[in-house]
């Protein structure tokens, strides 16, 4: 046995970005900085919507690819952000920046409700609750005074940073931009910490885990609560952009939506979900001109691309 | 006192007694194996003593303390640590992070000081990271760490399971068949193993095993099952000659 005091080169903790993707990230991120002045606003928009999916399906990804928990309920926490930020600036006067604290704890709070009870089930059963209480989410929303029932709510006040009022596309562009950065980051914190390896364990042998000592129910609850997080983060700066929300915004519709960004582009690793994400965004857009075959089209884009990717377009190494 | 401690151990599926009244121990420093034919039980007592099934009846004393119906990873945490007897790796992870697995317990940061990456976190992902370089070390297998766990040979894979249980810092290993499809060459450097866990870290072994020859080879005390009950308990020698071991490996004459 070696003495412990001998330092192996292999011991080295891997850095946070591989050396191989720090140039294309880099490339990416200076696309992403500089596009706002060169795209005019609908390409902006559409951009903002991609940034929204990057930010929900990082956050799905930890559920679904780290920790290998089926989730079809995932908009629900989306709508807990949105509809926290909501009322609590509409309708209880709150600065914006003090509504995301509440909503990250009431996500929380949503995380351990839909997960305590469930995460004894096994996959497929899990996935029936989760969309289960996807609805129930929804519904409550569609039927409660205080969310504004079937119309939703108006008038939700714009953050300001610093004195200067986000209002046009383009801040609302760079916000999203920030807030996927941000994810981008704490994911690749969390994935190489022992909590991102429990969630692993877990994912590929739950018995093995447990035998040698991890907490499964524990590191369960902790990939539900963390997806719901980043969720409802982005529900919060969602319903800053709008202005106004509603329950449809927050259909099984929308959950799937997720879960497909997170398939498409490989499940469990960062730049294949951000890949995912953006072509979820893009590709209603891209086949605008198809008319009135717009489903029928993406419908076999899709098809196509998960019969001969079946591991998603950019999948995690580790199969 | 015994480190391990099993008193009229009952388990039943249904009307079906799977183990009735099993009474035995094992001491600090020992190296011990249970056999017993196929279907004598064996590994349904395993399973009881690491958490996995819930015995009906008796006690399991771990150093004195009582485990017996915690859940598995509490039991790996107060000092019991098991191999499994159909290798499971995590074999889509790398053979550093399989080892690294077993320090899960005895580390504690988590999700918030990885995001805000503090220097106490920081440390230790070193301590995790340098434990299980240092069991893949001892169990002869450093060279692989970086390579994923599916793609080692069947042998390195036993060594990893080993690295694994021994990363969790247990007081007693439990070894579910180690030597099952091992050749005779793998099997000579595993008896090797075994011993060298003992006798370089402190660390109690009690083996489950089919192999006679290796049982006999490695260990001081053995306990025989036969049809969920203990028939015997004792020394190689005193256990090779009792009749009653005898009969059950060989049957009886009619």
């Amino acid at each position: 046995m070696s003495d412990g005091a001998r330092t192996l080169p292999a011991a080295a903790q891997p850095p946070l970005v591989r050396r191989s993707h720090l140039l294309p990230g880099l490339a990416a991120l200076g696309c992403a900085l500089v596009l706002p002045h060169f795209a005019n606003a609908y390409v902006t928009e559409v951009a903002t919507t991609a940034l929204l999916y990057v930010v929900l399906c990082l956050g799905l990804n930890i559920v679904v690819g780290y920790a290998g928990l089926l989730d079809l309920g995932y908009a629900a926490f989306f709508a807990v952000g949105a509809y926290t930020t909501g009322i609590l600036t509409s309708e209880f006067g709150f600065n914006f920046w003090l509504t995301i604290p509440v909503a990250m704890a009431a996500a929380c709070l949503a995380g351990v409700i839909i997960g305590a009870p469930t995460l004894r089930l096994r996959s497929d059963y899990l996935a029936i609750v989760t969309l289960g209480f996807g609805e129930i989410v929804r519904i409550i929303a569609r039927n409660l005074d205080i969310t504004g029932g079937a119309s939703g709510l108006v008038g939700i006040e714009r953050p300001e940073i610093l004195g200067f009022k986000l209002m046009q596309v383009q801040h609302f562009y760079y916000a999203f931009l920030a807030l996927a950065l941000l994810a981008v980051f704490v994911c690749l914190s969390v994935e190489r910490s022992r909590m991102g390896r429990a969630w692993f364990y877990v994912r590929y042998d739950e018995d093995a885990a447990a035998g040698i000592g991890i907490n499964r129910v524990s590191a369960k609850l902790q990939a539900y609560m963390m997806g719901a997080v980043i969720a409802s983060v982005a529900g919060c700066l969602y319903a800053a952009k709008m202005t106004a929300i509603s329950p449809e915004s927050f259909t099984f519709n929308q959950s799937l939506l997720i879960l497909l960004g997170v398939v498409l582009g490989g499940m469990g690793r960062i730049p294949g979900v951000v890949l995912g994400a953006i072509l979820v965004a893009l590709l209603p857009e891209v086949l605008r001109g198809a008319g009135t075959y717009r489903p029928l089209v993406t419908a076999v884009a899709l098809l196509a691309i998960m019969l001969f990717r079946p591991n998603g377009l950019w999948p995690d190494k580790r199969g | 006192m015994a480190l391990l401690e099993v008193r009229d151990l009952r388990l039943s599926f249904g009307g079906l007694k799977v183990l009735q009244d099993i009474s035995f121990s094992v001491e600090k420093g020992a190296i011990n194996s249970l056999i017993g034919p196929n279907g004598a039980g064996k590994t349904s007592l395993f399973n009881c003593l690491t958490g996995f099934y819930k015995p009906k009846g008796g006690s399991i004393r771990l150093g004195g303390r009582p485990i017996a119906g915690l859940p598995p990873h509490r039991i790996t945490a107060l000092g019991l640590a098991r191999t499994f007897q159909n290798i499971r790796l995590f074999k889509e992870m790398s053979v550093l992070e399989n080892a690294m697995s077993g320090q899960h317990c005895r580390s504690r940061h988590g999700i918030v000081s990885a995001i805000l990456h503090l220097p106490s976190q920081r440390r230790e992902e070193d301590m995790i990271r340098g434990a299980g370089m240092r069991w893949l070390e001892f169990v002869g297998i450093a060279e692989h760490a970086h390579r994923l766990a599916g793609g080692l040979s069947y042998g390195d894979q036993r060594r990893l399971e080993l690295a694994r249980a021994l990363a969790s810092a247990p007081e007693i290993i439990l070894l579910d068949e180690p030597a099952a499809g091992l050749n005779e060459r793998e099997k000579l450097d595993l008896v090797h193993l075994i011993r060298r866990i003992r006798d370089e870290t402190g660390v109690t072994v009690l083996l489950i095993e089919h192999d006679m020859g290796l049982v006999m080879q490695v260990s001081e005390k053995i306990v025989v099952f036969d049809y969920g009950q203990k028939i015997a308990d004792g020394t190689p020698e005193a256990v090779r000659a009792d009749p009653k071991v005898i009969e059950a490996y060989l049957g009886t004459e009619d």
